[in-house]
């Protein structure tokens, strides 16, 4: 395992963050840590990649204790940060050239490797026009290639396409497959469970500090089902009735009654039937592909169908 | 390392040439207002100039130097510290690249006022041994601000409220004996502008520039100088590793 992590607690003042999280990468795999907004994944890149101190708990990463041996864990991990870390003022090439300077690569070697990262991330163009004319996406690639420049074992990715355009974030993702085939270990956060399907091999949802799910994508969408149903009522005591009798999460303001299914239509009849029996008219039915939101409902209302 | 991140400041001052500008205009101008403007008025017992330039060049290193604040806290607040923090080098070497690449704005711009200064009139008196210990001290007086500069960069929240302590270094002089002699100041004032580290500076730089006495302020300003560098690199770089240490 390159990275371990156990009983993982950060606390600021009295507001617990991370709240006792455990976590294991594999070498070589892609793990995503799926959670909304203030859920804690920020603070926990920040601890395994040696920026911000653990409260307690046991952090290694490639082997290396993150407390006792920072400097070692430096010298096996690079850090994408959430929001890009380029200078502005400076070339995309400068950029790359600096980080190499910085990584011990003597001069020649150091051009010859920013050369390859600025044609592997389609930045040649731009090669020489400072960063603070790039576009976001441009930019989220010259952060992701200052990242590779020593070959690092393991990457830290803080929600590396948040804020980016449809084209820019399929163009990252395609950034992040290709290093996935060169067999570096990748450590990624998003708040999009489309993302963490499409690029994690094993996913830890994390919300208020706390693991709620651990597993790989296919169990973790079985849990939730493959879609949402959502039925409408027209007044309060109907949704809460119906709630009662097939289960599901409310959301009273706009009274509808949300439940994990399997898309069947077995099941849809099955919740009809239900209801029809208890008396209780339902005013329309819609379904949708599952969201953040309802792998939530699943796990932590304990509703999965 | 810590010369590709002197390289990276050196890069970005010159790509923003304001504060470059700001520390070679302001002292130009300042010097120029003293000599044809109150030059008249003032008496040194010297030619104004030989007075005044001496007081200015220490004037002008210690606004340049200050201005480190800035391009550090502008540092602070931005993700690229994050990512120098995650690299296996050593943590305040960046804190390094900004005050060398102070040192490196402000031998150029001494060496404009300077020039500017014989344009002008001013005609030192100094051997090439004084020019080497005058140009050392103000070394040693420029880094101890610089690494003051940086230690105030670290903890201002802003880049607006880090360039405070620049205004603050451009207003101590005049309780120096930079433009007046502090004889002629009220009492108080006197006692500030005497006891004050940059007095001695001054006086020692006019006195290995101009041929003015020296005495015993030569090693006051000594040990002021490498004091005040001793404790501001001790805080920068202590402030660095608490903010750093979340
Ligand atoms: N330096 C800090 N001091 C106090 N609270 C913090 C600090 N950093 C983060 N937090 C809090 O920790 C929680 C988790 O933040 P974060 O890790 O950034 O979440 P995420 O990245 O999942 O959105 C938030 O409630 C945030 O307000
Ligand atoms: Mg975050």
């Amino acid at each position: 395992m390159i990275v371990e992590v156990e009983g993982l607690r950060k606390t600021y003042g009295s507001a617990v963050v991370l709240d006792g999280v455990d976590l294991k990468v594999a070498e070589g795999s892609v793990f995503g840590l799926l959670g909304p907004n203030g859920a804690g994944k920020t603070t926990t890149i920040r601890i395994l990649s040696t920026l911000s101190r653990a409260t307690s708990g046991e952090v290694r990463v490639g082997g290396f204790d993150v407390r006792r041996e920072p400097a070692k864990v430096r010298g096996v991990i690079s850090l994408t940060g959430q929001y890009a870390a380029v200078d502005d003022e400076q070339t995309g090439r400068e950029n790359l050239v600096m980080v190499a300077r910085l990584m011990r690569l003597a001069r020649p070697a150091a051009r010859r490797r920013a050369d390859e990262l600025l044609e592997r991330f389609d930045l040649v163009d731009a090669a020489d026009r400072r960063v603070k004319t790039y576009s976001g996406g441009m930019r989220r690639r010259l952060d992701l290639a200052m990242s590779l420049v020593a070959g690092p074992r393991v990457i830290f990715l803080d929600e590396p396409t948040s804020g980016l355009d449809p084209v820019s974030r399929t163009t990252m993702w395609d950034a992040i497959a290709d290093l996935v085939r060169t067999g570096t270990t990748i450590f990624l956060t998003t708040q999009y469970l489309e993302e963490a399907d499409r690029l994690a091999d094993r996913i830890v949802l994390l919300s208020k500090g706390k693991v709620v799910a651990d597993g790989t994508t296919d169990a973790l969408k079985s849990q939730v089902g493959g879609d949402r149903l959502d039925l409408h009522f027209d007044d309060r005591s109907a949704v809460e009735r119906a709630a009662a009798c097939v289960g599901g999460h409310v959301f009273a303001e706009r009274l509808v009654l949300g439940i994990a299914s399997d898309g069947s239509a077995a099941h849809l009849h099955h919740v009809l039937d239900s209801l029809r029996q208890n008396d209780i008219a339902v005013l329309r039915v819609s379904s949708h592909r599952p969201t953040l939101d309802d792998v939530f409902i699943a796990l932590t209302a304990g509703v999965a169908a | 390392m810590t010369l590709t991140l002197i390289g990276r400041s050196v890069r970005l001052t010159r790509r923003n040439p304001d504060t470059l500008l700001m520390s070679i205009l302001l002292p130009l101008m300042m010097m120029a207002l003293y000599v044809y403007v109150f030059g008249g008025a003032i008496n040194t017992g010297t030619a104004y100039i030989n007075y005044v330039v001496p007081g200015t060049i220490v004037l002008c290193t210690g606004y340049g130097a200050t201005s480190t604040s800035m391009a550090v806290a502008d540092d602070m607040r931005k993700g690229m510290i994050d990512r120098l923090r995650s690299l296996p080098i050593r943590g305040f070497a960046v804190l390094t690249g900004h005050v060398a690449a102070s040192v490196t704005r402000n031998a150029l711009a001494t060496a404009i006022v300077v020039v500017a200064a014989v344009a002008m009139g001013f005609r030192p008196s100094a051997s090439v041994a004084d020019w080497v210990l005058a140009m050392g001290l103000l070394l040693l007086y420029v880094l101890a601000l610089s690494w003051l500069g940086a230690a105030a960069g670290v903890v201002a929240k802003s880049v607006e409220s880090a360039s405070v302590l620049s205004f603050f270094m451009l207003f101590l002089p005049y309780l120096s004996s930079a433009f007046v002699p502090t004889h002629t100041m009220p009492a108080f004032l006197r006692g500030v502008s005497e006891h004050q580290p940059i007095t001695p500076v001054i006086e020692t730089v006019r006195g290995l520039l101009t041929g003015t006495p020296i005495g015993s302020t030569g090693w006051v300003a000594l040990v002021w100088a490498s004091g005040l560098l001793l404790a501001s690199f001790t805080l920068a770089t202590w402030l660095y590793r608490r903010r750093t240490s979340d």
